[in-house]
């Protein structure tokens, strides 16, 4: 069996207990906050924050480790990228230039640009423990009900539920399908040339999506039949009710979302300048 | 007197996208607390017929409609699909299909969820209900952790949750063993009784739901109501051979015996039957029998010697299992869902690695050869010829797998040609697969398989959900391959094609070999029966009941005998 990308993880945890609103609500408070700063010390406590929260949710880093490895290396490339692109962009925002040593042309090494791409990976490693949790610790059926409950029309909130639910479903069958097609000789493997694998992945696709909107019509007559659609809205089997915590935890995101927002601005730029 | 609540009127309809109507002039009255069953031959129209009750024809498959259609005393066509819903929940063919929710509990309230019923109200409405199907200690399970029985109690339970007037069940039996199927027929029986509902079952396997008490049969065929009888009375006339449905296998054998089946006889239930008044010409027809004879044995073509298998390694799917197989056999493998059929065949096929054990193709060890180097030995046909089908063309679907050999065209050429000729599709070699029939297009998929020249073929469910036609068509097709050589190994729970076609039957219980039989002895086995979710055959049932000394030599006899009537009846055509 492959790996699972990213999967609900069933555990006993205040963050498990929250709704799944809430949650969603504190992912979003959170990160704006982490996209409008760029203040080194409030990254440095959200990071931390989100750390803590990672740590109390009791999910364990290898349970989640396979997206993050993809995501570092996201980030990564990204960070090449910057320093390619503009390399100055640090001596630009803090006006002064510390060279370390110089490569070639406008490409040299500052203090400054070093310090600039610091903070944009500290403003990734800020976001993403939060993001994964919200995904890791919030139930499938979960996921719809919250989406509608911060005003999301229902039947979107459903639809994309229902198609993060079926990705499970049709790795299975392109796998069922891709070992047919291999007994008749269709390769996908690296043994076989780069353009041969991409004609043979068609051949495995056409099947894929024919039973793919075979499955489509059922399902939709299904819903059909029991109503779904017919009111304007639509109450939820799994929606946990908000308790105090959930209260106590979004009025802490709102405070968080503010301090942030004025400790970054309080000197009139979202960079915190330890140059001068 | 009964009040009617679904009354079909001079009703026709033509889809769309059809020239022709799909139902002629439908008059058709059934009453409130009835219990019907709807049967017919695929493409009869009982789907169709189905979906004007629940709604979806006119509002979500379009078509023109002509005379009239009446539930509960109002005009469907003026009303709408949520409102027809409330009054018929229909419980779909597909049990997986169905699903919206991810858990029982979620899946069972999500009408009334649509309804927006408070929360605390609706988890109460839902624990009722799964109380109704005996559930209620799986409501937190996830859907994906049931058998095929427990699902079918779960779809029933989310429909029967919005207290219906009408319960439609659209081929309830289609995906499920027999054992199972028998199971879910006495629980539609359970819950009629206990909410009172009208039930209409569409189903072509008459013989399982007659199990539970009917008050009417409908058989539809070409679009007309033929025949609208209590089942005693259906069964005693011979509707049922002419529009192509499959009789009851114990009303066969009496048949075949001479008696004359009326309906003072109780047919319809093989436990109410009155034997008297034809034990006489059963023993006189099974004494007439001359005692068979044991077909000699070829030498093995594939041989399986301990294989253990198991999917990661604290955990084994399949324990020491071995047997031969001889060339020319036909040979069904029966289990339960999840016993290790299906991964047994992908083992022998190469797309799974056994841990240890040999696997013998002709005396010659294929145990480290590749997928690619097997498929010109054994070949695997899938049960949906949809997971196999790339092509639009038949003839370039047939030729896809020597084409990816890189042969020369001129090979490919007669090979193809030679196949499609076997498989009776030469005249349709430059058809669209898209204008095929599901039993045409299922011998498109063993075709492309036939084309690599494997000697023996391995069929998944060959026949699962198919009527009598096309199971009889895809069945003869096999015959004919069988009879030209080819080795034949079948994963199926269908126990009449283990009766009818294959000698020889290997049981599977959890990952090992339970019996390796002939298929009489199996399906008389109590024991064997019972680890593999199959049924006693009625015709054992039938002999016992008649009290010949050797029901298994009975049951042996019937076979023989419907074989030669099936010779002569193709002869005929």
């Amino acid at each position: 069996m492959a790996k699972e990308l990213l999967n609900y993880v069933d555990r006993k945890s205040p963050v498990h207990s929250l709704s799944g609103a809430t949650k969603l609500i504190l992912f979003i408070l959170y990160s704006t906050a982490a996209m409008l700063t760029y203040d080194t010390r409030v990254l440095v406590g959200l990071f931390m924050l989100s750390i803590a929260a990672f740590i109390i949710s009791k999910i364990k880093i290898q349970e989640v480790s396979f997206i993050l490895i993809f995501i570092l290396a996201f980030l990564l490339l990204n960070n090449i990228a910057i320093y390619l692109f503009s390399p100055q962009e640090g001596v630009k925002i803090y006006g002064t230039s510390h060279v370390l040593f110089d490569i070639v042309g406008r490409y040299n090494v500052t203090l400054e640009q070093l310090f600039y791409q610091f903070n944009v990976t500290l403003k990734y490693f800020a976001v993403i423990p939060a993001a994964l949790l919200f995904i890791v610790t919030t139930h499938p059926s979960e996921f719809a009900a919250s989406l509608n409950k911060i005003g999301v029309n229902y039947k979107i909130a459903y639809s994309v539920s229902l198609a993060l639910r079926y990705i499970p479903d049709i790795q299975r069958e392109f796998r069922t399908i891709a070992v047919a097609q291999q007994a008749r000789g269709i390769d996908i493997s690296r043994k076989e040339k780069l353009w041969k694998r991409v004609k043979n992945v068609a051949s495995i696709i056409f099947p894929l999506i024919f039973s793919t909107l075979e499955r489509i019509e059922v399902i939709s007559n299904a819903m059909e039949l029991r109503r779904f659609g017919k009111k304007k809205k639509r109450t939820w089997y799994s929606s946990k009710p908000f308790q105090r915590l959930d209260y106590i935890v979004i009025l802490f995101g709102i405070i968080i979302l503010i301090a942030s927002l004025v400790i970054t601005f309080y000197d009139g730029s979202r960079f915190y300048n330890p140059f001068i | 007197m009964k009040k009617p609540i679904i009354q079909f009127e001079n009703f026709s309809f033509k889809y769309n996208s059809q020239m022709e109507p799909t139902l002629y002039d439908v008059n058709l009255t059934i009453y409130e607390g009835e219990k019907v069953v709807i049967v017919g031959p695929s493409g009869s129209g009982k789907s169709t017929l189905a979906h004007c009750i629940n709604g979806l024809v006119p509002f979500s498959y379009k078509g023109e409609i002509k005379g009239s259609l009446k539930i509960k005393g109002e005009e469907t066509q003026d009303l709408d699909i949520f409102t027809l819903s409330k009054w018929v929940g229909t419980v779909l063919q597909d049990p997986d299909g169905q699903f919206i929710g991810l858990t029982v509990g979620e899946d069972i309230a999500f009408a009334l969820e649509n309804e927006a019923v408070p929360q605390d109200e609706m988890k109460k409405e839902v624990a009722k209900a799964a109380k109704l199907v005996d559930m209620e200690e799986k409501i937190s399970s996830s859907i994906h952790e049931l058998s095929g029985g427990q699902k079918q109690r779960v779809s029933i339970a989310g429909v029967i949750v919005n207290e219906a007037d009408i319960l439609l069940f659209d081929e309830p039996l289609a995906n499920l063993d027999p054992a199972t199927g028998v199971q879910a027929m006495t629980i539609i029986d359970q819950v009629q009784k206990e909410t009172n509902t009208t039930i209409i079952i569409v189903e072509h396997r008459l013989e399982d739901v007659l199990s539970q008490e009917v008050d009417r049969i409908i058989v539809i065929d070409e679009g007309r109501i033929v025949s609208d009888l209590d089942p005693n009375k259906l069964l005693a006339s011979n509707v049922l051979e002419t529009c192509h449905l499959r009789e009851p296998l114990y009303v066969k054998a009496l048949k075949y015996a001479g008696v004359k089946v009326t309906p003072d006889m109780l047919p319809a239930n093989l436990a109410n039957l009155k034997i008297e008044e034809c034990r006489d010409k059963l023993l006189e027809w099974h004494n007439a029998r001359a005692p068979l004879k044991q077909a000699k044995k070829e030498e093995p073509i594939l041989e399986l010697k301990n294989i253990y298998f198991g999917y990661d390694e604290d955990t084994t799917t399949i324990h020491d299992i071995s047997f031969t197989i001889h060339k020319g056999e036909m040979v069904s493998i029966v289990g339960k869902n999840g016993a290790g059929k299906s991964t047994l065949s992908k083992i022998i096929c190469g797309m799974e690695r056994n841990q240890s054990g040999k696997i013998l193709y002709k005396n010659e060890d294929i145990t480290n050869e590749t997928i690619a180097e097997r498929s010109s030995k054994i070949g695997l046909v899938m049960q949906n010829p949809n997971h196999m089908i790339s092509k639009h063309m038949i003839y370039d679907e047939v030729a896809l797998g020597l084409v990816m050999r890189g042969l020369p065209e001129k090979e490919i050429r007669e090979r193809v040609e030679a196949t499609l000729k076997i498989c009776g599709l030469y005249p349709f070699r430059n058809w669209p697969i898209s204008a095929l029939s599901f039993g045409q297009k299922k011998r498109v998929t063993i075709a492309s398989i036939l084309a690599l020249e494997p000697e023996v073929l391995i069929l998944d469910e060959p026949t699962a959900g198919q009527d009598l036609r096309h199971y009889t068509e895809i069945m003869e097709f096999l015959n004919e391959l069988n009879q030209q050589g080819i080795t034949i190994l079948m994963i199926t729970h269908d126990m009449h094609l283990m009766l009818e076609y294959t000698p020889r039957a290997i049981a599977i219980a959890d990952g090992r070999v339970i019996a390796d039989d002939s298929s009489v002895n199996i399906l008389t086995n109590t024991e064997v029966v019972e680890k593999t979710n199959l049924k006693i055959t009625s015709l054992f049932e039938l002999a016992v009941k008649a009290g010949i000394k050797d029901p298994i030599d009975f049951v042996a006899a019937f076979i023989d005998v419907d074989k030669e009537e099936r010779m002569t009846w193709r002869k005929n055509c």
